[in-house]
């Protein structure tokens, strides 16, 4: 049975009228790249809040590493590291301070917190600057100092809240490839919010979508990826317009369609063949220059996540201009 | 938990002596007061600075003064630039925090106290000397010590109990200097207002406490309300209601 770092079971959190989490239930086993995807306002931050025992559920249950948050959240902590909305550094302190501190927060003997401080911030090229005080610093520089911070005491799990933010391309590949080698390497646990979905795709072995404090989806990246890829289809020429999106919607192949950017986007039912809809679109006078099918990445598949969960399932797939699809046959609504 | 207090009391040494920019700055205004307090006061004073029992009165003031300037900034200050967060994310346990953050501020205002006192005493033998060497007296000595300690102390709990509710240093402050102001002025409007007949029975009071008495008495009261004081933001400081607040 896979060891579990984390375990909610309707967890949730209210504030006033907002239900900021609801229902969550998530499995996070240990030793993997966790990444929790969702809009501003989803409920990222309060979940790992919760998880840290900082704030209390309203309802629910969590064990982070063994224990229950809100119960014995100092020994969540003791076994935690996290980097969280904001920085959070002392920016009128060095770097070396700001680390030597949190060595000496976790005990580390004197010659560890040393090394330590030279083996995290040597790769992010900031060894040569530990003396200078923080706040003079660029964005990127605090970003990736924060990052140190937060993996300085080996931590077995560690929250990381956009990670990547302010990074240069090359400094944000290289904190990717760090953070892999950590879970790997480490066995730590690494629980990853992220607007970027590329980066999930790349880093995480399990990947949360959420919206609205309530869970969409848990699942591979990859099998994410493939429930968007059955189902989508491009299509891309000259003569589509809102009669012939209206005429592909009633079709009982298929779920939704969105017109914009000259170009066709279906959403197919299940196993539906897409060569009767290419005839039909040619029947009908459209001048098909492409079809594409099966290249939906992560962020194609958050995006159906989060259309379907606005508008129930044949909702818009994108920002375009949605199109009802008809019932399915035999009744069912799509 | 020692341990964690010593840690939590180098971080905030470490951010006092950052309070102006950079530790040269701040030993700067450091001995700017230093030059006040320890040479221009007692030059002007003279030897009754180091011999009257109302010599004690300027070491509890100063520290009490220099901490309510930074003891603001203990929790608001965290809150505001979005580092409280992080701290109590850290490892280290409540009690730890606050106390590490009340005693770095008593601290700092009572040494600074004992060192004004120290450099005050060389200022009136040097400029007020006759010849011999002019002492505190062990009692004046001790009530310096303790006072300034427990004066420091009573600013640092207020201050710490204040800016764990404000959401912004300046806040705090404000706060702070209004409470400054009730405990000084309220008592002496009160005073006016009483009719005379009290007024003499309290001075015909405190006339017949004999000194030491008057001390004990001061220094358990003040003891007393530094007491309750911590206590209250012990009560205050809950993890999962800072963030909240």
């Amino acid at each position: 049975m896979t060891q579990l770092a984390i375990r909610t079971h309707r967890l949730g959190r209210q504030f006033g009228s907002i239900r900021a989490v609801d229902d969550l239930d998530l499995e996070v086993p240990a030793g993997s790249v966790f990444g929790f995807l969702g809009p501003n306002g989803s409920g990222k931050t309060t979940t790992i809040r919760l998880l840290l025992g900082l704030i209390e559920p309203t309802s629910g249950e969590a064990e982070v590493l063994g224990f229950d948050p809100s119960r014995a959240g100092d020994r969540v902590r003791e076994r935690s590291g996290a980097l969280l909305e904001h920085a959070g550094l002392y920016e009128r302190l060095s770097a070396d301070d700001n680390l030597e501190f949190v060595g000496r927060a976790w005990r580390m003997p004197a010659a560890a917190r040393r090394a330590r401080a030279q083996e995290l911030l040597g790769p992010l090229g900031l060894w040569e600057r530990r003396r200078e005080i923080v706040g003079t610093w660029s964005r990127g520089m605090k970003q990736k100092l924060a990052v140190a911070r937060a993996l300085f005491q080996r931590p077995e799990l560690v929250f990381l809240d956009e990670p990547t933010a302010g990074l240069d391309p090359i400094a944000a590949a290289a904190l990717r490839e760090d953070l892999a080698g950590l879970a790997a390497r480490e066995g730590t646990t690494v629980f990853l919010t992220t607007h970027n979905l590329a980066e999930a795709q790349k880093l995480c072995a399990l990947v949360g979508v959420i919206r609205s404090g309530r869970l969409l989806a848990v699942a591979p990246p990859e099998q994410l990826r493939a429930t968007v890829r059955a189902t989508r289809m491009v299509v891309t020429g000259r003569g589509l317009d809102d009669r012939i999106a209206r005429l592909v919607a009633g079709q009982p192949a298929v779920s939704a369609v969105e017109l914009g950017d000259g170009r066709l986007t279906i959403a197919l039912r299940d196993g539906q063949d897409t060569s009767p809809l290419v005839g039909l679109l040619v029947a009908e006078g459209v001048a098909v220059e492409e079809v594409r099918k099966g290249s939906a990445d992560l962020e194609e598949a958050f995006l159906a996540l989060m259309g379907e969960d606005e508008a129930g399932p044949g909702g818009p797939l994108g920002t375009g201009r949605p199109v009802r699809a008809a019932p399915a046959a035999g009744g069912e609504p799509a | 938990m020692i341990r964690d207090l010593g840690t939590v009391c180098w971080k905030e040494i470490r951010e006092l002596l950052h309070q102006a920019g950079t530790v040269r700055k701040t030993l700067r205004s450091l001995a700017f007061m230093l030059a006040v307090f320890g040479l221009f006061l007692p030059w002007q004073i003279g030897r009754a600075l180091v011999e009257t029992p109302a010599a004690i009165m300027p070491w509890i003031w100063v520290p009490f003064m220099l901490v309510s300037g930074v003891v603001a900034d203990s929790f608001a200050g965290e809150r505001e630039r979005h580092t409280l967060e992080t701290l109590l994310a850290s490892r280290l346990p409540d009690e730890a925090i606050l106390l590490g953050k009340v005693l770095t501020a008593t601290l700092y205002g009572w040494t600074f106290a004992v060192v004004s006192a120290a450099v005050g005493l060389v200022t009136v033998n040097v400029f007020h000397g006759d010849g011999s060497i002019v002492l505190y007296p062990p009692e004046l000595a001790i009530a310096l010590l303790v006072f300034g300690f427990l004066g420091s102390a009573l600013m640092a709990c207020a201050g710490v109990l204040v800016s764990l509710r404000a959401a912004t240093t300046r806040q705090a402050a404000q706060t702070l200097s209004l409470a400054i102001v009730g405990v000084l002025f309220v008592p002496i409007v009160v005073l006016e207002l009483v009719p005379e007949a009290w007024r003499t029975a309290l001075a015909a009071l405190l006339r017949g406490f004999d000194t030491p008495a008057a001390g004990l008495l001061g220094a358990g009261l003040l003891a007393f309300v530094d007491a309750a004081l911590l206590l209250a933001a012990a009560a205050r400081f809950r993890r999962t209601r800072l963030l909240l607040d």
